[in-house]
């Protein structure tokens, strides 16, 4: 960890401090309120963008614990979003549960059903896992439209928005909100998970599962564990997703968002919960990039007019994921550190 | 169970052109379906817009490829040689992404289907008779396969490519150049599934939904043994027969009437790696630390 010089730590509790400079906490500060301000300055396209990039963030950071630290690679984490929000959106639409209540329930069951898909992973790992992981993702979902009297099926099924104290989220403004804090909620707890004994054992299986389990890491329990954590984040943003666009269907988890979130995270950077947050700010904001330049590229080629909107958000999510994988493989989060260092050493660097 | 039959040689197709990869170069090529998919398209473009007669459309769509596959190689998996796993398996991901870009962008993405335009043969076993096109795909199939198999055992290039999957370094220090050894492998990927795609598109119709396919192929490649061609080819016909079965009894006694054939490849994948992790014919590998 580099500080700035003249920083001195004279206890163990400043040493473990997350923020351990003023400028540390003042940046904080700053961005919290330019966070929680934003619905006052900013469009409401704005915030239903900043909104799926807060559930987005959630679900990554699930995945950055399971792939980042724990190395047990997963391209079943949409799946596991889904479960998530089916689970929330029977609770309170079939059975009148307040959203508070399904809330926890919808990820504890996502962290169960990612226990069950990741017994494999005490086997395989690799290649063969992703497979486990994909498969998972197919078989939840057509589970899911087996039980058509439940889940609605193919046709979905309509959810009500969260109540506070007799107060409907209903405006964009207040749902930005609740997502924002259960956001900052999990960037606290997951920066704080990986920094347990847990997150050590998870660092140690990633960087070798069998000199791990040599040393004394019980990996039957890690693994599991890192499963179980990474589904619960999964399982909580699945359930906003569900209750912000206030109805669900199966549609809503395509296979390919399970891919993207990989992807977020080789953008940002494995390992680092900084990354997983860096990437899927990125990579949304290049989605939206696409949204709003793919009219302007239709008109002037207007033979392809038709199909470039679609083929263009597929070519650039694949170039920029193939671009990063070749020139910076340790995503942004190491890009922005290299600055850090150059500025905090300016005009004496080596 | 004839149909089952064709399907399952579309999935043998899809799963060597992965495991010709795999052997030589111990990468993961999720791109195999996009592959396919691609020479289904070419194939569209040779024999109905450009109506080219069927070998010429074969060797053009076949030196396409061969061009794509260098160029996949040199550009994309050679920055990766020595990446972890997940680096690899992302790469070629991104690299079907842009495939799937590109397949959007020059032929819209659609259905496209050329019946009756490659030859047929007619075969009828007793009263089954057999649809001319399934039995080109797999008669087509099983040359490649042999070919393929030949090269692998008996040639100083198959030897080469095989011990390049067990240890590159080592290779190089013998005088292999690995280098070459990794873009013949990718070209020869890629043409075996440009060809499987013509012969896909001749049958059924090609379009997006074909990396799908390819998705379900892995199945195949699991259950076949990861290292195994011939357990590629078996396991296909396996599993495309069971899907079919599958699909024609258990859809009507499950509550919502169907899919199964969908994700049953996905749950023979589960079932595998809980049991069976190197498949039915493929290596057991022993790790050291």
């Amino acid at each position: 960890m580099s500080l700035p010089s003249g920083v001195f730590q004279q206890s163990y509790a400043q040493d473990m401090a997350i923020f351990r400079t003023r400028t540390h906490w003042l940046l904080l500060l700053v961005f919290l309120v330019l966070l929680f301000t934003m619905p006052i300055f900013s469009s409401n396209r704005m915030l239903t963008v900043a909104t799926i990039m807060g559930i987005s963030v959630i679900s990554v950071l699930g995945l950055q614990i399971l792939t980042g630290y724990c190395g047990q690679i997963s391209i079943g984490h949409a799946g596991f979003m889904a479960v998530g929000g089916y689970v929330s959106a029977i609770l309170t639409a079939k059975l009148g549960w307040s959203f508070w209540a399904a809330l926890p329930c919808a990820g504890l069951s996502a962290g169960v059903v990612g226990i069950i898909f990741g017994l494999p992973s005490l086997k395989i790992k690799g290649f063969y896992l992703i497979m486990a992981t994909v498969a998972a993702h197919f078989i939840i979902i057509w589970v899911v439209l087996q039980f058509y009297d439940v889940t609605g099926g193919a046709d979905g099924l309509a959810v009500p928005r969260p109540e506070l104290g007799g107060l409907v989220l209903k405006s964009k403004a207040s749902y930005f909100y609740l997502v924002m804090i259960i956001a900052c909620i999990s960037v606290y707890l997951a920066k704080n998970i990986v920094r347990t004994r847990a997150g050590r054992a998870f660092v140690a299986i990633r960087d070798n599962d069998l000199a791990a389990e040599v040393m004394g890491v019980n990996l039957w329990i890690y693994k599991l564990t890192a499963f179980f954590i990474g589904c619960v984040f999964a399982g909580v943003a699945g359930a906003l997703l569900v209750h912000y666009f206030a109805f669900i269907s199966t549609d809503n988890f395509p296979f390919m968002n399970s891919v993207w979130y990989l992807g977020m995270l080789i953008v940002g950077g494995m390992g680092s919960i900084a990354g997983a947050i860096l990437g899927t700010v990125s990579l949304k904001l290049l989605d939206e990039l696409v949204t709003v330049f793919g009219p302007t590229l239709a008109a002037v080629f207007p033979a392809i007019a038709a199909q470039a909107a679609a083929s263009l958000g597929l070519i650039m999510r694949g170039m920029v994921i193939i671009i990063f994988l070749i020139f910076e493989p340790r995503g942004l989060v190491h890009r922005w550190e290299i600055i850090k260092s150059y500025y905090r050493r300016w005009p004496f660097s080596y | 169970m004839v149909t089952g039959f064709g399907l399952g040689m579309v999935y043998a197709l899809i799963a060597i052109g992965f495991v010709i990869i795999l052997k030589s170069s111990k990468a993961f090529n999720i791109a195999q379906g996009h592959f396919v998919m691609i020479g289904g398209y070419l194939g569209f473009t040779f024999l109905v817009t450009f109506h080219l007669p069927v070998w010429a459309s074969l060797i053009a769509a076949i030196a396409v490829a061969a061009i794509m596959g260098l160029l996949i190689e040199r550009l994309t998996l050679r920055p990766l040689v020595g990446q972890s796993v997940l680096a690899i398996i992302m790469m070629t991901i991104a690299l079907g992404t842009v495939l799937d870009g590109i397949a959007t962008l020059v032929w819209g993405g659609e259905y496209k289907a050329y019946h009756g335009v490659l030859p047929t043969l007619n075969l009828k076993v007793g009263e089954l008779s057999v649809p001319p096109e399934t039995l080109i795909g797999i008669i087509v199939s099983i040359i490649v396969v042999l070919i393929l198999m030949i090269i692998f055992r008996y040639t100083k290039m198959g030897l080469a490519m095989r011990a390049t999957a067990e240890d590159e370094q080592v290779v190089q220090s013998v005088g292999i150049k690995v280098t070459t050894i990794y873009a013949i492998s990718w070209v020869i990927a890629c043409v075996v599934g440009v060809i499987s795609g013509i012969l896909l598109g001749g049958v059924s119709g090609v379009s997006t939904a074909l990396a799908g396919a390819g998705m379900r192929a892995f199945a195949v490649v699991l259950l076949g043994g990861i290292d195994s061609i011939g357990g590629a080819i078996i396991a296909g016909i396996i599993l495309g027969i069971l899907e079919n079965i599958a699909a024609g009894y258990l859809d009507p006694l499950l509550p919502s009437g169907g899919g199964l054939a969908n994700v049953f490849p996905f749950i023979v994948i589960i079932i595998v790696l809980i049991f069976r992790p190197h498949g039915l014919f493929g290596l057991t590998r022993i790790e050291r630390i």
